[in-house]
């Protein structure tokens, strides 16, 4: 974990409620796809928790959806603004139990994270293919840039506005084989991907969170190895730990 | 050159500054970003008889100036505490801690206390009697007089070290419980913990903490909490420790012209982990602007 200041090089609209933010800075403390940054914004106590979409050397990019006044207020941030972050938090996807052909299974907002993970499975030889899951076409974002890195992407809507109608479980069948699957995505689509996937996986998971560091214990979860704490030991689990 | 040292109960602190309980875990997540033992002391998450899992998530809430939590003092029981946590808390930080200890009965308090009273690195005993998450457990110790003196008795009928006792806010008369705490031959007060407050979530309209009710922490509780110092101080002839959204050198300088001979920090750790450091590294620069050589000198300065 590392505190600095960073700048806002763009933060634009991609989607209904969904925006998308180039912070420049220092992005040495991320060891991993799928850890998060914690935002203070002014006027508000609290830390914004945000997945991490994409990162290099200098830039970090992060893809959230407006669901209150502090991402409301981020989504109002222009250009060269400074915001105060702590980043390198969680402990991220491990790309190593992927195999050849892992599947990435992304939900509405829960779809970010997956987009730096896809691009470390390609650079270390997998071929994953992509599913993500929208409510309808209006809302759908990030297709196109996965697309760009030539994975095979199957987009679903629940109303059948665009791609396949239905749920991302709908979209399994026409996948065919895969040799592992790592999600993100809301609580009810975790339970059915749990209980239509093959094989073992990993779930990116997403709480309250007071500090997003392991001090406070706001965001424990029960699982078979015992409690854990989302920001810290997660926010990503393994199928075989999770109990519902 | 000043001061910032300053003795409590015969402990000489390096500074006033101490991490508040169970805002700082046991101080790994700590010990990673900065050398932690510039601190004070460390008052350590709060430890309970057995091991618990705590309040259902959501626990926390965000308010204007603060957060409330309800995370229902999860922890991995004293035995554990004991055997795992402090020894490996020992290789980070190497001055005397303060052991956190809450109980849901007058037994359990002075089973866990008489357990922790042996560990050497644990110079003050911090007894919680005002936890307001845990239903029929520590609340009521802390709202009555009768209960609280009660707890201190058995607790300083087994244990050797300074015991302190940690009220609760959500009293009719501070003043009253503090003072039951005294007469039972406690050997300071801590002060304040929470404030039981709560938030409701406008498009669920339903409350966003899942225990309902939590306790409020953070800067807006500041005033509320100096008054309490400042009251206590005026009953007591025991050392306090003051707490309550302290955030700031001025905020440590404030709270012991109320009366406190050290300050713990709470909620500033949660939104800033370098909270503790930054006001160690600005206390003696507000020092020397305010002229203040000995930093004990200031205690209760404002009577």
């Amino acid at each position: 974990m590392k505190q600095g200041i960073y700048s806002v090089v763009s933060n634009i609209k991609i989607a209904k409620d969904v925006y998308k933010m180039i912070l420049s800075g220092d992005t040495s403390a991320i060891t991993a796809p799928g850890q998060f940054v914690n935002i203070k914004l002014d006027g508000f106590y609290l830390r914004r928790p945000i997945s991490i979409c994409d990162y290099d050397e200098t830039n970090i990019t992060i893809i959230y959806k407006v669901v209150g006044q502090g991402t409301e207020l981020m989504s109002k941030l222009d250009p060269y603004q400074k915001l105060d972050l702590l980043v390198g938090l969680g402990n991220g996807f491990d790309i190593s139990t992927s195999g050849d052909k892992p599947l990435l299974i992304g939900g509405g907002v829960g779809v970010p994270p997956l987009y730096n993970l896809c691009k470390q499975l390609l650079a270390k030889g997998a071929v994953p293919n992509v599913i993500l899951g929208f409510n309808t076409s209006y809302e759908i974002f990030a297709a196109k840039s996965f697309e760009k890195l030539g994975v095979k992407v199957f987009v679903t809507t629940v109303d059948g506005s665009s791609g396949i109608k239905g749920f991302v479980t709908d979209a399994l069948p026409l996948v065919g084989d895969y040799s592992y699957f790592y999600t993100c995505g809301p609580l009810p689509m975790f339970k059915a991907v749990y209980n239509a996937t093959a094989t073992s996986g990993q779930f990116s998971f997403e709480e309250r969170m007071g500090c997003g560091f392991g001090a406070c214990m706001g965001c424990t979860y029960k699982t078979k190895d015992g409690n854990k704490r989302i920001c810290k030991d997660g926010p990503v689990l393994v199928k075989e730990e999770i109990v519902w | 050159m000043v001061n910032t040292k300053v003795t409590l109960s015969g402990l000489t602190l390096d500074n006033p500054v101490i991490p508040a309980s169970g805002t700082f875990g046991f101080g790994y997540e700590f010990a990673d970003i900065y050398d932690i033992n510039i601190l004070g002391s460390i008052s350590c998450k709060g430890t309970t008889k057995e091991p618990r899992f705590g309040n259902p998530t959501p626990r926390i809430a965000e308010c204007t100036n603060g957060l409330i939590n309800s995370v229902g003092l999860q922890n991995p029981g004293i035995n554990k505490i004991i055997s795992e946590e402090l020894p490996k808390l020992s290789q980070y930080y190497k001055k005397p801690v303060i052991a956190n200890i809450s109980g849901f009965s007058v037994e359990e308090y002075a089973y866990s206390c008489e357990k922790i009273d042996k560990c050497e690195q644990v110079g003050i005993i911090e007894v919680n009697i005002s936890c307001p998450n845990v239903h029929n457990g520590g609340m009521s110790f802390g709202t009555s007089a009768k209960s609280a003196f009660e707890v201190t008795k058995a607790v300083k009928a087994v244990t050797t070290k300074p015991v302190y006792m940690k009220l609760s806010p959500n009293v009719t008369d501070i003043k009253e419980i503090a003072k039951a705490c005294e007469e039972a031959g406690a050997d300071g007060i801590s002060l304040i913990n929470t404030l039981l407050g709560m938030r409701i979530d406008l498009k669920t309209r339903k409350p966003v903490i899942a225990n309902k009710m939590g306790g409020f922490s953070g800067p807006a509780i500041f005033p509320v909490a100096l008054r309490m110092v400042y009251q206590v101080y005026d009953t007591v002839n025991i050392p306090i420790i003051g707490m309550g959204g302290v955030s700031s050198a001025r905020d440590v300088i404030e709270m012991m012209l109320a009366g406190a001979t050290a300050v713990q920090v709470g909620a500033a750790n949660l939104v800033d982990p370098f909270a503790c450091k930054k006001i160690i590294e600005e206390l003696p620069v507000v020092m020397q602007h305010l002229e203040i050589e000995n930093l004990q000198d200031l205690i209760g300065g404002s009577h």
